[in-house]
């Protein structure tokens, strides 16, 4: 069987499966088609997929780009270096589906002229994806080279222009200034360079193959196909699940009225989203643009339902004290005001009578770090403050007057960040 | 042909908050509480482009760059 799927599972379509090799990928999806770059632009961009990594970008837009710019020929980083700790969906896709990632970075490199991918995996991906390009490489299947490089294990390591700098072997995992040259034009070997999500990727191998029409089947309007989430909170462990764009939050996660009371806001976009309230995410049309009505961001599909029982302001000043830590260190209001807003946080969550100027000081301290850095790090860690304060200010309001909770369990993930051992 | 327009661009990786900036442009440029500039509006004003330039090339860091606003 190599039909399109007809129902509102495509990436995840092998349940039960670990990994999806080269034979049985083939069998079920069979070989891309042979068709040519102008094809390829045109139903990518006909389907309205976006960027699955984060920013939801319009992905035929961004790939006529980098095809556009006309010089030595461009390059395709397969982007999977999720440093985002509460999201595995890259990781999952990687291990289970190797070749679509794959396929989808053959069918980029086509459609924009390119013949050189890199695959940018965390460490623990490096195995599975050599592994898959043997499997490939033995069959001759490819018409471009591949490479892997290893990001660093840091939250910005996927941020693009950190991805180019490790991959040209400069400060790795750390952003450059592209404010007025973005790597689009100037990017791995100073040539044009294409640095797409590996999800991102894995839905063009199917739209390449079963075309935009198929694709946009599923999905509401502008957000169309469907989306990989890393769900922590429903289940008792964190889960990867498929989701069509567009369905109700509480929908897909099968919450009913009587769950939604044991859950206290839902963070969506993970440390560099937003928090929402219960009620909203019950009814919440799962797309970017909904989430940004909300003041949130789906992002790269992080999804976390945060219980009763655990203090919200502690899980804010735990993530916001780490995103400190995983800032580059490079632009002046970012350090600066990352630490002072983290310092602030932590005073609402342990010792909320030391908060000077009260709750309100935080929405001020996040506008002067908004868009003041060379990347977007600032502005995300603003966003998960502004609305902590608005979906929690009750809980902030009982620490004021009250004083700090007196136990909490810690619940959101909060590595040790790379700022503490520097 | 109709006058080029401009905005001002700071490299916040470049910048190391000397504050040349915005003591000869504070028409456009503010400092924050720990020294960096905030650009103040996006378009230059036809009538301060000149001085943009000047405060431009008198960065320490060169970390200031008048950008055109139509090509951008």
């Amino acid at each position: 069987m190599t039909g399109a799927p007809t129902g509102p599972t495509r990436l995840l379509d092998a349940p039960g499966v670990d990994v999806v090799g080269l034979d049985a990928h083939l069998q079920r999806w069979g070989a891309l088609p042979s068709v040519s770059a102008g094809v390829l632009l045109d139903a990518v961009e006909r389907s309205g997929l976006r960027g699955h990594g984060g920013a939801w970008f319009p992905v035929g837009v961004k790939w006529r780009a980098v095809a556009g710019t006309g010089r030595a020929k461009p390059v395709v980083v397969a982007n999977g270096a999720e440093g985002e700790p509460a999201s595995g969906k890259d990781r999952y896709l990687l291990h289970h589906a190797p070749h679509l990632v794959l396929d989808g970075a053959a069918t980029a490199a086509r459609a924009i002229g390119g013949s050189r991918v890199i695959v940018h995996v965390p460490a623990g991906a490096v195995v599975g994806i050599e592994a898959a390009l043997a499997e490939r490489s033995r069959r001759g299947i490819d018409s471009c080279s591949f490479e892997v490089v290893v990001a660093p294990d840091r939250f910005l390591s996927g941020q693009e222009s950190a991805a180019v700098a490790t991959i040209n072997g400069r400060n790795p995992g750390i952003p450059t200034f592209v404010g007025i040259r973005s790597v689009r034009e100037q990017g791995v070997a100073g040539r044009a360079t294409l640095v797409q999500n590996v999800e991102t990727l894995a839905h063009s191998a199917l739209i390449a193959r079963f075309g935009a029409d198929w694709f946009r089947s599923v999905g509401t309007g502008d957000s169309t196909g469907t989306v990989l989430a890393t769900v922590t909170g429903r289940w008792d462990t964190p889960r990867i699940i498929e989701i069509p764009l567009g369905t109700s939050l509480g929908g897909a996660l099968g919450l009913d009225a009587e769950a939604a009371r044991s859950i206290q806001g839902v963070l969506l976009g993970g440390y560099g989203g937003g928090w929402i309230p219960t009620a909203n995410a019950m009814t919440l049309p799962y797309t970017e643009d909904a989430a940004r009505s909300l003041g949130s961001s789906i992002g790269a599909g992080v999804v976390v339902l945060l219980p009763t029982g655990v203090c919200p302001l502690v899980e804010v000043a735990r993530v916001v004290r780490y995103m400190e830590g995983e800032g580059a260190g490079q632009c002046g209001p970012c350090v600066n005001g990352l630490d002072v807003l983290a310092t602030s946080v932590e005073h609402l969550a342990y010792r909320p009578q030391s908060l000077r100027g009260g709750v309100a000081a935080l929405p001020s301290l996040c506008a002067l770090v908004e868009g003041r850095g060379a990347c977007r790090h600032p502005d995300g860690v603003a966003r998960f403050v502004r609305t902590a304060v608005a979906v929690f200010a009750d809980h902030a309001d009982l620490h004021l007057r009250r004083g700090p909770c007196q136990s909490t369990r810690p619940f959101l993930p909060v590595p040790a960040s790379a700022g503490a051992t520097r | 042909m109709s006058r080029p327009r401009y905005r001002l661009v700071v490299d916040p990786i470049a910048c190391d908050g000397a504050g040349v900036c915005a003591e000869l442009f504070p028409e456009m440029i503010t400092l924050d509480p720990w020294g960096f500039p905030i650009i103040n509006g996006d378009e230059i004003p036809a009538g301060l482009v000149d001085l943009a330039r000047r405060t431009e090339v008198s960065c320490p860091r060169l970390a200031l760059t008048l950008v055109r606003l139509d090509r951008s």
